[in-house]
């Protein structure tokens, strides 16, 4: 059982640093791509800004919930 | 840490300190079904951003992190549908009489010292409550065996729910998802509705009060009622954060760099659900209001902003 324990941290730690990687990255991509244009569409027109926040908002969640459970599955499936 | 400066709201923070924050109410998100609004809010004003940008950039947040932990608890059994649809319903009504009376209160001049009072007082009979109720369901199940893998559900409060379910109000309605044979429909509008009244009133989506509504209430099996409760959340939050974006309280950018963190820490939650009965979830709960009743004390009595 410890075992299995170990081997289930071991997992997430190496899925954590392979996600932290990525996800730098994507900081980059988010704040210098759509950074002045989210800011433009906030001044000039608030309603589309209000749908696209939700909307954004959205697709990044079911695109990160696709990319941990793809790390997670590759992870222990090579470390099993 | 390196800080990034966000356009909208013109603030400088570490997304290292926006994608740990984001992480933690992520798990606390996916292990109880709460938003974390009385952490992140406050976490968001420390970083200096103003209460209204706060408190919008929070709900945007949350929408993206529900739909991650509801979407695991979907895929977990852990969502009864009909029961998350109808409940949206009550909770918009609650929502909207909730801010009617902030701006009554706002009107009044005294806002600030009403929510605060109101609040402690909610935030520590919610703990107390529930502490005593896990406990005294732990103790009774001392000695029995239970599988953490169980959907049923113990209570000790399973005499008033029963009644409750009994109430001949019509129509209604079968939950066969929950284990819930009849139960009125304006009960469960009722209790959604209560929700939405905190939710507006005192701010976040308020599933701290409806989460434990739901199993003390309606009888819901605490697995299902955390997943639900996040289902519901998705709804409520997205039409919070619309609202919010409208008035200018919205930084999605902010809210998008939170969530990185809040993904991978709402799936880490949801999977702990499953090593842990419902009772001990429910005890593992209490600690989280007291956190925001300090907080609320805090700010009540020094009139220093987090």
């Amino acid at each position: 059982m410890k075992a299995e324990a170990r081997r289930a941290l071991f997992s997430f730690l190496i899925e954590l640093l392979v996600y932290s990687v990525l996800v730098i990255g994507y900081f980059f991509l988010v704040l210098h791509l759509l950074g002045p244009w989210l800011f433009n569409l906030d001044r000039e027109h608030v309603r589309i800004y209000a749908i696209t926040a939700v909307g954004l908002i959205v697709v990044q969640a079911v695109l990160l919930e696709w990319l941990t459970t793809f790390l997670l599955r590759l992870i222990r499936g090579r470390s099993e | 840490m390196i800080a990034m400066y966000f356009p909208i709201s013109g603030a400088d923070i570490s997304p290292v300190y926006l994608s740990v924050v984001g992480f933690l109410i992520g798990v606390m998100g996916g292990f109880f079904g709460v938003g974390g609004s009385f952490i992140a809010g406050p976490a968001l004003r420390a970083a200096g951003l103003n209460w209204n940008v706060a408190v919008g950039t929070d709900l945007a947040h949350i929408v993206g992190k529900s739909v991650v932990a509801a979407k695991r608890h979907r895929a977990l059994g852990n969502v009864d549908l009909r029961l998350g649809l109808i409940m949206a319903i009550g909770t918009m009504g609650g929502v909207e009489v909730g801010v009617q009376l902030i701006e009554m209160l706002k009107r009044a001049g005294n806002v600030n010292l009403v929510v605060s009072v109101i609040s402690i007082a909610v935030y520590i009979s919610i703990s107390s409550f529930m502490l005593w109720e896990s406990r005294k369901t732990l103790r009774a199940q001392r000695g029995k065996t239970l599988s953490a893998h169980s959907k049923k559900d113990e209570s000790s409060f399973g005499h008033v729910t029963a009644s409750i379910q009994r109430v001949p109000l019509w129509p209604m309605i079968s939950l066969p998802t929950s284990g819930v044979k009849a139960i009125s429909l304006w009960i469960i509008i009722l209790v959604s509705f209560i929700g939405g009244l905190f939710s507006g009133f005192l701010g976040g989506g308020a599933g701290y009060i409806r989460m434990p509504m739901m199993v003390y209430v309606l009888g819901i099996p605490t697995h299902l009622a955390v997943g639900t409760d996040l289902f519901e959340i998705i709804i409520s939050a997205s039409y919070g954060t619309f609202t919010h974006a409208l008035k200018g309280n919205v930084d999605i950018l902010i809210a998008l760099v939170m969530h990185t963190g809040a993904a991978i820490g709402a799936q880490i939650g949801a999977i702990l659900t499953q090593y842990f009965a419902g009772p001990k979830i429910r005890l593992f709960f209490v600690p989280l209001p007291l956190i925001g009743a300090a907080i609320v004390i805090y700010t009540l009595f020094t009139g220093h902003k987090l």
